[in-house]
């Protein structure tokens, strides 16, 4: 026997599985778009540290230098990740399932000693439910995230139209720069979530697809004597 | 925990009933992303028609353009600068349609009817009331730029020669005078009151790579609707050919 122990609703399994390969494609064709203007980088003066992007990464990843296909793409996908975005919402609203998602007050805090523990610099964790404190900032960081791509994009979409929402933004050029940020944004959050989710191991990622982590029964048993068997008779086999 | 939250549900099964609940789940899982991944390829490879975009894509564009137009208004205008924010060193983009250069004998054909063509000259043009404007323009490639340009509102120019019946028709449209650049703009966009025929940039007459003498300002658009060198305009129910449209991109363009 097992202890099953429900952990991700079905809907939120579908969310999270349909934003996975959505974003992936908006962060694709984005980088199409950008391909055509790549002016940003780190640094200063006339020292870069970092440029987006080295030629290298354009090859690695074998971006096709077709800004009309990145716009088309780009004009198409944002409609399920914005929609997908929206029903996640509602439904952690309508569910109950913010209460384990969102921060709470001592959450950031604790945020600190689960990144202190798990840097093995610190031997206790926080006391959890379904998340801990440092999951709790992060899920919640990362549709903020959402919704400012969401805003930021629109801004850059349609600027006239929706000048206040440009306004709002700081301006045609600075919501670009908040829009890339974000995007890269979400790369660091991938690749720290896909560390996080091999190290926490097999049974906690299986719960993203069947909805239940499982447990082994820890049976506290009185000691048995042992007694010497009981001859049994020979049996035969059935038929 | 300073809140209440309910204890995840927990319950006792055998272990075969576990294995069998996994492997259900597994296996929708990996049909979906299959499926998923088989669609995306559908898509990716569709046969791209005349137009150089999946045809899917191409009705996606045209959704929003049907959604955006909902919410569109000619007195909603692009923002405006002073003259002192334009720059002086304006970029140079597209050379599609501006081979060699042009002279005096240049005339803006406009086909207001079958068989009835205007042919007006420059000076015509200039007799018309000049209207500036200084906006941020904006390219699909994602850069931007303050600039200044001075003209003939369109709005101004189709009164001045009672064009007003034109204006019932859906869109404008314009190529150079070799015929090689070629855009469709929608009335209401053309109707924008900064939408100019504009002869001058930074209060000087257009340079040649600017389109000298006369080019669309149109705001409300990305640059490659704003057609160099104009050398016929007309009138049309149907959209207009368009140079960038039929290399992939949106026909509207609409900012």
């Amino acid at each position: 026997m097992k202890k099953i122990v429900k952990k991700h609703p079905l809907a939120i399994r579908w969310f999270h599985w349909v934003n996975f390969p959505v974003l992936t494609v908006m962060i694709w064709s984005g980088l199409l778009i950008y391909w055509a203007n790549d002016i940003y980088r780190l640094g200063w003066g006339d020292k870069t540290l970092l440029k987006f992007f080295p030629q290298s990464v354009y090859d690695a990843l074998h971006v096709p230098f077709h800004l009309s296909t990145g716009m088309a793409f780009h004009f198409f996908f944002m409609w399920f990740f914005f929609i997908n975005g929206i029903l996640y919402v509602l439904y952690t609203i309508f569910s109950g399932e913010w209460r384990y998602l969102l921060p709470e007050k001592s959450s950031f805090k604790e945020a600190w000693q689960v990144v202190l523990h798990d840097l093995h610099l610190r031997k206790t964790a926080p006391p959890q439910v379904k998340y801990n404190a440092a999951q709790r900032v992060a899920y919640s960081a990362i549709i903020v995230m959402g919704a400012g791509s969401i805003i930021t994009g629109l801004a850059i979409y349609k600027p006239v139209q929706l000048h206040w929402l440009c306004a709002l933004c700081g301006g045609y050029e600075f919501a670009r720069i908040i829009h890339f940020a974000l995007t890269i944004g979400y790369v660091l959050f991938f690749i720290l979530h896909i560390v996080q989710v091999i190290l926490a191991g097999w049974n906690n990622f299986q719960a993203m697809v069947t909805g239940f982590e499982v447990e082994q029964i820890v049976e506290v048993e009185e000691p048995v004597p042992v007694q010497p068997e009981p001859i049994a008779p020979i049996e035969t086999t059935e038929p | 925990m300073s809140r209440y939250l309910p204890n995840p549900e927990e319950k006792i099964v055998p272990d075969g009933a576990v294995r069998k609940r996994s492997i259900i789940a597994f296996s929708m899982f990996i049909l979906l992303l299959v499926g998923g991944a088989l669609l995306f390829a559908r898509l990716y490879n569709e046969p791209q028609s005349a137009n150089n975009v999946q045809p899917t894509l191409r009705k996606g564009l045209k959704a929003n353009e049907r959604l955006f137009s909902l919410f569109y208004s000619k007195h909603r205008e692009a923002k405006s600068f002073t003259k002192d924010d334009a720059v002086k060193k304006v970029r140079v983009n597209g050379d599609v349609g501006m081979d060699g250069t042009l002279d005096t004998t240049w005339r803006l054909k406009v086909a207001r009817n079958p068989g009835d063509t205007l042919m007006l000259t420059m000076d015509d043009l200039k007799k018309l009331p000049k209207t500036e404007v200084v906006f941020d323009f904006k390219c699909v490639e994602g850069w931007s730029q303050v600039t200044w340009w001075g003209g003939v509102r369109f709005s101004d120019f189709l009164k001045a020669y009672n064009l007003a019946p034109q204006t019932g028709l859906k869109y404008v449209g314009m190529i150079t005078p070799d015929e090689t650049y070629y855009v469709g703009n929608d009335m209401p966009s053309m109707l924008q009151p900064q939408t100019l025929l504009a002869y001058e940039m930074n209060g000087q007459p257009l340079p040649q790579n600017q389109g000298y003498p006369l080019r669309l300002i149109i705001p409300v658009k990305y640059g490659i609707k704003h057609l160099k060198r104009i050398g016929v305009m007309y009138f049309s129910n149907d959209k207009p050919k368009d140079y960038w449209a039929e290399q992939g991109y949106d026909y509207y363009a609409g900012l």
